[in-house]
């Protein structure tokens, strides 16, 4: 039976399905996001799925995909042309603003899996993983640094690599490439 | 393992001392800062603290075409640029479906196992600096540069190779390749000879490297190791065996495997790597000279890339470990997201538990021998 059916079989009795979606050969489904460490452990634990390796967590912000598509004209000599904004295309329900993807991995059998959560601006908070692999630990304090994301449970939930007072969360659609003119102030202790 | 303190979880001050190794020390590759509390000369505690390094890589990369972010993954593991950039191009060529001409991936592959060997030469020397071999490294150096020597000639540059292209790669090996090849191959085996004898049965190198930050399989999995770590902890895993891209299903090699998981297991695995690759490299260059000289080495690519809408992961066998791109494409000729699983990153979040109980100077030759390399860590 390929992966996609007993995936739906393993978790399609207890709701976990939102959608499935396959891309070029990789699998990936999205669960609901108060569920996700069962379904973790479920993925781990079932016989014929046995995902037990967490291959990596990232997170995406899909602000600029809800955004309605934009054609700038051609640059004329005074300056940038107006954009025009064309109708956004009606293609079911609009993604959320932000989604954690997990990576799965099944050492015997070389499969790999996506796992998605979707988070909405109003409830910024996912459960940790930290508890059934130890490998979430980085990964989600990145997210947390990078997107703002909080991962509750997390042992140690602290922006990994901006500085600690860092005020913004850089790879959000919103925050510019050229920064916002930050600064370090070192600060020593004692 | 020393007598360890570490049930002990108050640290008040005058029982432990804090010591800051980094961010910006002789031992630490690249820029890492680790807050160790010790107790005498044990560790009771070490906390690494990354992102000295920090570039926004992946923020960069949204903000370049598809093409224009192949540099850029040159600034990863600067060590062994090539399998960055095939690993990138695959996730991309994978997004678009599209499939390399087998000469392009012989050609990938032979660069890439020379990019392995050069890692290796560099991890193994600097472990041995950080243990106070020196001589090694001379012998495994200059087989480097002689590697590196290589990559210039092929496609002019050392270190920032930015090798291929998505498609294919964009020159054929030079005529001559297999002159160079000749006369590379005895010295890179006379060096890693040299360093065996002088390293492997020796009794200061066995003391201090065997059973130094000792892991389990079962904690490697956990924590997320791959490549040669986690082949020493006994866990017979390789892409290239087992997920095989660009033909690697097409030579024989063996993989080898430890048993403790500890410092020595690790060298001991790299070592052995290095012969492999020498004979992966002398099997996918007959295969190459089979080829036809006009067999084409690119795909048809269109000129501006713009994948469909959608999102891969796709990962390769780097020197370190499993190398991921996760790219996520919207149908702009930007990619909406680019995410890379660097193999070191994971293994360094274990530190805490590899370090603790050991001493001080045995964490210096945990950290070179997990060959942590700062560029692909902080991205």
């Amino acid at each position: 039976m390929d992966l996609k059916n007993r995936v739906e079989q393993c978790l399609g009795p207890k709701n976990f399905v939102v959608a499935m979606t396959e891309c070029q050969g990789d699998l990936s489904v999205e669960v609901p996001k108060r569920s996700v460490v069962d379904v973790m452990r479920l993925l781990r634990n079932t016989p014929d799925l046995g995902f037990n390796f967490l291959s990596d967590l990232l997170g995406v912000d899909n602000l600029d995909l809800n955004k309605p598509k934009k054609k700038p004209k051609k640059k004329t000599e005074e300056g940038e042309g107006a954009e025009t904004e064309e109708e956004p295309k009606d293609k079911g329900p609009s993604p959320p603003r932000y989604e954690v993807v997990y990576l799965l991995l099944c050492l015997e059998r070389n499969e790999r899996l996506q796992v998605k959560v979707r988070v909405e601006e109003n409830d910024m908070e996912v459960d940790t993983l930290t508890p059934v692999w130890k490998a979430a630990d980085w990964p989600e304090r990145e997210v947390f640094d990078m997107f703002g994301i909080r991962f509750k449970g997390h042992p140690n939930l602290k922006r990994l690599l901006m500085w600690d007072d860092f005020p913004a969360h850089p790879l959000r659609k919103d925050y510019p490439l050229e920064g916002q003119g930050e600064e370090r102030h070192l600060i020593y202790d004692d | 393992m020393n007598q360890n303190p570490t049930s002990q979880t108050s640290y008040e001050p005058g029982n432990y001392v804090t010591i800051n190794i980094g961010p910006s020390h002789p031992s630490m590759h690249g820029t890492l800062r680790i807050a160790a509390v010790t107790d005498g000369e044990t560790i009771v505690k070490a906390d690494p603290e990354i992102g000295y390094l920090h570039r926004g890589v992946e923020k960069l990369g949204e903000n370049l075409t598809y093409h224009q972010f192949i540099p850029i993954t040159d600034r990863l593991n600067y060590c062994s640029a090539i399998p960055n950039n095939v690993s990138y191009e695959m996730a991309v060529e994978k997004l678009m479906g599209i499939e390399v001409p087998e000469k392009a991936q012989l050609i990938r592959v032979i660069m890439m196992e020379l990019a392995r060997i050069a890692d290796h030469q560099v991890c193994i020397g600097i472990l041995g600096v950080d243990l106070g071999a020196f001589t090694p490294f001379f012998y495994l150096i200059i087989q480097r540069e002689e590697i590196y020597e290589i990559f210039e000639w092929f496609n002019g540059a050392r270190l920032t190779n930015t090798f291929g292209r998505i498609g294919g790669v964009d020159a054929d090996l030079p005529d001559d390749f297999e002159q160079r090849w000749e006369e590379l191959k005895p010295g890179v085996r006379k060096a890693n000879d040299e360093t065996e004898k002088l390293l492997t049965h020796n009794r200061i190198w066995m003391d201090r490297t065997i059973g130094i930050s000792a892991f389990s399989a079962e904690d490697a999995l956990n924590w997320g190791f791959t490549g040669p770590c986690l082949r020493a902890c006994g866990v017979k895993r390789d892409l290239r065996i087992d997920e095989p891209c660009c033909m690697y299903d097409k030579f024989k090699f063996e993989v080898p495997v430890g048993k403790n998981g500890d410092v020595f297991d690790r060298y001991i695995v790299r070592m052995i790597e290095m012969e492999e690759s020498l004979k992966i490299i002398d099997q996918a260059y007959k295969l190459y000279k089979e080829m036809p000289p006009d067999a084409p080495l690119m795909a048809r690519v269109p000129k501006v890339i713009k994948p469909p809408a959608g999102e891969v992961y796709s990962a390769l066998e780097s020197p370190n470990g499993e190398l991921g791109f996760f790219v996520k494409s919207d149908g702009s000729a930007n990619p909406y997201r680019i995410r890379i699983r660097p193999p070191c990153y994971m293994m360094f979040q274990a530190l805490p538990e590899l370090a603790e109980g050991e001493m001080v100077a045995d964490l210096i030759a945990c950290i070179s021998s997990l060959n942590i390399i700062a560029g692909e860590l902080d991205r």
